[in-house]
Order: structure tokens, then sequence, then C-alpha cells
């Protein structure tokens, strides 16, 4: 092992190859994990921020928020489920925006949500007629607190009283307020879909049982099968997740070249040090830690190279994230490339013949 | 005493494009304790065969192969890799240094291949550096040695386990007839100072008188 160590600190350039080209795949993999961490956070936030067990959507809207409509009557069921402690209504409205300082024809999309059962940093109350909480990603479009933005083809003012953080929803930004305002903004900007009185899009439900609530409505979802549930998510989610496994994949191609090609570079070494007593394990397990600790330098380069790309970034920028899980997943998928791609190499190092050292058999 | 090495009618078969080719045929060999003995032969007369058997490298096809008082005959190839590690010694023939070592640092390799010793191997390293006078040389790359210095930090790296026999291929094959006769002459003073047997395979006659003993080896017979 500590012939392998020695190696990598003499020989350091026998490895900037392989260590250049696994910092790239790092740097790619954590930048396409961001990417899907960002903008899974951009889709979902919404719900994500729900303080809830379950949310109900009607039983015909096929669970899409926008297609889902909630009565009365379908309310007052669910409230009588057994175990619910507490249900909220809840309604968005997608629409573009105009926000002082843009141009009149420089829309901003927002979606603007009624609530009656506070999500996550926003008061149990929601804010008076005309006025929302908006999401922080707002700010890089200068909306500061008293900013009155007009929604949709009406101009329906709302002013922004203050902000919440990561409630993103469908990749915009939102603004978070009574469910009468959103009913007002509703039917003066879609008249088409206006909502009755006590109507909502769905309900947040505290308590009770999944069946029992679905029983009562028809379509109920824990938040986190809400999520996924979102449109194009678990497709996003999907398309991603191949793409990284694409990636690792090019990894184990890589160092299973790279350490091949090393090896055969050693094969008169190895002999060698078979000859004078080393087992094909010690050899390989020297070769494994190389591949490793060559990886590890990549990993953590790559890291770093997220984590600045993370804080230069501005809000409402690429929709890219980092957190610790996401790195030291990437660095984990890439061991496990490293041990695999090794791996190739560990049937040259067993058929490295000893006999070879002292001029072979004659 | 017990004699270092022991070889009856060892036999070689090698299969060669279905064809069997004999490398050794019923060679006996037997070396005392403290015997130098040389092996001559013309290229392909199965000198390097019988080094590679006396030394566990490769198993002979028939025959027995006793070393240091093991029958190593039957060994696996675990048995055979510890039992390198433990009792022989090698110097090959391109000497061989693991060029990102230093002199050190290429004896104490023997220690991190088998069982660690630590301290006591470092110690044993300095002292077989002095005494083969590369003390100076110890933080040495192989690159930064003269060949005879690199020959001798070869030999100093198979006294590292205190073998009961040292295995010497070719040491003079590249080397000035000079030099070579300057490094089989140490070859000879430190065996006898430790008084460790060795077996020097060669086809130069001119450094034989070294040697306690030359045995010719010719068709993979031996003619001692």
């Amino acid at each position: 092992m500590s012939i392998a160590l020695r190696e990598l600190r003499r020989r350091p350039g026998r490895f900037v190859v392989a260590t250049a080209i696994m910092t790239l795949i790092a740097i790619l993999l954590m930048f396409i994990g961001g990417l899907l961490d960002g903008l899974t956070k951009g889709n979902t936030g919404a719900f994500r921020a729900q303080r809830a067990d379950f949310l109900v959507f009607s039983a015909t809207s096929q669970d899409s928020l926008v297609r889902s409509r909630i009565d009365t009557a379908v309310r007052a069921r669910a409230e009588r489920a057994p175990g619910v402690t507490a249900v909220g209504g809840l309604g968005s409205l997608q629409i573009g925006s105009r926000v002082p300082g843009h141009g009149p024809r420089d829309l901003v999309p927002v979606v603007l949500f009624g609530y009656e059962l506070a999500p996550r940093g926003l008061p149990a109350r929601p804010p008076a007629r005309g006025e929302a909480y908006a999401d922080d990603v707002l700010r890089s479009e200068g909306v500061r607190a008293g900013t009155v933005i007009r929604l949709g083809p009406q101009r329906t003012p709302i002013r922004v009283i203050g902000f919440v953080n990561d409630t993103e929803y469908s990749g915009q930004p939102t603004l978070w307020g009574s469910l009468g305002n959103w009913r007002a903004a509703q039917d003066a900007n879609r008249p088409g879909s206006r909502v009755g009185p006590g109507v909502t899009q769905a309900l947040v439900v505290r308590g009770g049982t999944p069946e029992a609530i679905d029983r009562a409505t028809g379509a109920t979802h824990t938040v986190d099968a809400a999520i996924r549930k979102l449109p194009g998510v678990s497709q996003q989610e999907s398309v991603f997740n191949q793409i990284i496994g694409v990636t690792v994949v090019i990894a184990v191609v890589v160092v299973a070249l790279f350490f091949a090609l090393i090896t055969v570079e050693r094969v008169a070494l190895y002999g060698v040090l078979k000859a004078i007593g080393a087992s094909s394990g010690t050899l390989f397990a020297g070769v494994l830690l190389q591949a490793v600790l060559v990886t590890l330098a990549a990993g953590a380069v790559g890291a770093a190279a997220a984590l600045a790309l993370d804080a230069v970034i501005p809000p409402g920028g690429i929709p890219f994230t980092t957190s610790a899980g996401r790195l030291l997943a990437s660095v984990a998928f890439l061991l496990v490339a490293a041990v695999i791609g090794c791996a190739f190499s560990l049937r040259r190092v067993l058929r490295v013949d000893p006999a070879a050292a002292i001029g072979g058999a004659q | 005493m017990t004699p270092a090495l022991d070889m009856e009618a060892v036999r070689k078969v090698y299969k060669s494009g279905g064809e069997e080719v004999v490398a050794l045929d019923h060679a006996d060999l037997a070396v005392g304790s403290d015997e130098i003995v040389a092996l001559v032969g013309p290229s392909g007369s199965g000198k390097t065969t019988l080094c590679s058997i006396a030394g566990g490298i490769l198993a002979p096809t028939s025959g027995r192969v006793v070393v240091g008082g093991d029958d190593i005959s039957g060994y696996s190839a675990r048995e055979l890799t510890e039992f390198r590690r433990e009792k022989v010694g090698f110097v090959f023939q391109t000497v061989n240094l693991v060029p990102f070592l230093t002199a050190r640092e290429n004896l104490l390799v023997v220690d991190e291949v088998g069982r660690r010793t630590g301290r006591a191997a470092r110690r044993r390293g300095d002292t077989l550096l002095e005494e083969l006078g590369l003390a100076d040389r110890a933080n040495n790359l192989p690159g930064q040695l003269s060949g005879g210095q690199k020959q001798r930090v070869a030999i100093g790296r198979a006294l590292m386990n205190d073998p009961v026999l040292v295995l010497f291929d070719e040491p003079t094959s590249a080397l000035d007839t000079r030099l070579g006769e300057q490094v089989v002459g140490l070859i000879r003073e430190e065996m006898k100072r430790r008084g460790t047997a060795a077996i020097i395979v060669t086809h130069d006659e001119r450094i034989t008188h070294h040697a306690d003993r030359t045995a010719h080896i010719t068709d993979g017979r031996i003619a001692a």
C-alpha cells in the first residue's frame, strides 16, 4: 500500500490525465445532479412547504391542481373523515405579472396561491385582501416589501408585504395570499374558469388516514405522492438519473482504461514484487488505493466547483442547487465506478507471472 | 547442517503448441548451507528454470525440492508466495529496483509485501546499506545510482529477509568485465560473511572462480 502511495506522491505526472478526466466527470456529475435538484426544488417548493399529511384533489382532476375543483360538499366530507384535525383550501393561478421597473410587455410569470392552513414560513392568518407574501426568487426581479405587482390582463394589484423561501411551483415564483385574493384574481383574469364561493382547487388535510379521506373525496395523496404526480417531475428525474447513470458508466470506462494501461506498464515490476513475495491481493490493493485516491481528489475538486457555481448563480438564474447529500452521493457513485473500473485490472494482476522477473522459463 | 537446497530428480515439462518441451530432465543439485554454486550453461539449457524452481517461483512437474529443510515440491501458489517472502532472496538480471523508491525503501519493500515488522526492518535495512557501503546513498532513487550501486541495493534487498538461499540470475550480464568482477567479488564476500548459500546463474565462465563449485547444465541435465 505504501508503495502505491509513494508512487502517487513521487510520480504525480502519471496520474494527472486520469485525475483531470475524473475531475471533469465529477464536475459533470455534480452539475447534472445540481440541475436536477434545482429543477425539482423549483417545481415542487409550493407542495413541499405544506405542513400537512395529505393533499386532496377532485376525483376527476387526474391529480392536476389546475383541473381540480373541490366544492363545499366534498370539503365537508373530508372534514368529517375519522382522525382529520384540520382542513384548509388551496387555490393557484399561474399568470403573467407586471412588476415595477420592467417594461410593459416584460411579463414576469408568477403563481398566486390562496391558502387557509399556513405553509412553512407563512403566518397562520393569511394576509388581507390585495396583499401577499412573495417567494424570495422575486427579489431578483426587483420586488421588495411594498412593491405592487399587477396580475394578468386585468392588472389585479397585489402588494408584497414580505417574503417566503423555497416555495416555487412549476419553476415559477409564487405569491401567497388569502383564498379570497385567489378567487378575485382568478375571476377577474380567467373569466372562463371562475370559481364559486367556497370552491377551492385542493384541500390541505392534517390527520386522518388516506383510506378514510379518499372515501370522502376521491383523490387523496400524501404530500410526497402529490409531489411525484406534479407534471414532469418524475419524468425529469428519470431522464436526469439516466444521464447520471451514463456518466458513471463513462467514469468506469475511464478508470478501467487508465488502470489497465498502468497495469500493463507495471507487469515487469509486478513480476519482481511477486517474486520477492508480494501477493496478487497486495498488488491489486495498491491499484485500488490509487484509483480511490485519484477519485477522491477529483470528487473534492468537483464538489468545490459545484459549491462555487452554486454561490455565484443569482436567485432566479439557472435552476441549480447543491446539497451535502448530492455531493456525497456523486463522490460515492464515482468511488463505485473506480472500484468497478479497477476490477478489470485484477485479472491482469493475477496473471502476472513472477517467473518473468528472472528472464522467464527456459 | 541442513543443506540450503536439495533437488532430487527434478523434472519440468512445458506444453508448447501441443508439444511437450522438457526444460529440466531429472536434475539433481545440492547446495550446502553456506556454499556458493555457479550454475553455468548456454542459453536455453534450463538454468533459469532450475533457479525458478529452487526459488519457489515455478513448481516442478516431478521430483523433490527441499529448501532450508522445507520440502516445497507440493506447495500451493499461496504457500510458495509465503516461502519466497520468508526463505529466499533474488537478484535479477536487470536489477529491477522499484524506480520511484529510494535505495532504503527498495530494501524495505521486502518487509512491506509481507508481515510488516516496521522498526526491526528499518534497522536491518540501515545495517545492510551500511555494510554494502551505501549508507550515504540511502535516500537516492535508483536513477541517481551507478550500475554497481544499483547491484548492491539489489543484493541488500535479497538479504533483507535473512534468506537461507540467494539466487543470482546473470548478475554480471549488464556490467562490463571490471565491474562484473567487482560485483561477483562482493557477492562472495557478502554471502560468506553471512554464511548464506547462493546460486549464481551465469553463462560467463570467467566469474566462476568466485564460486565454491560450478555445476554445468545442458539440455536440462546437470553435470556436476
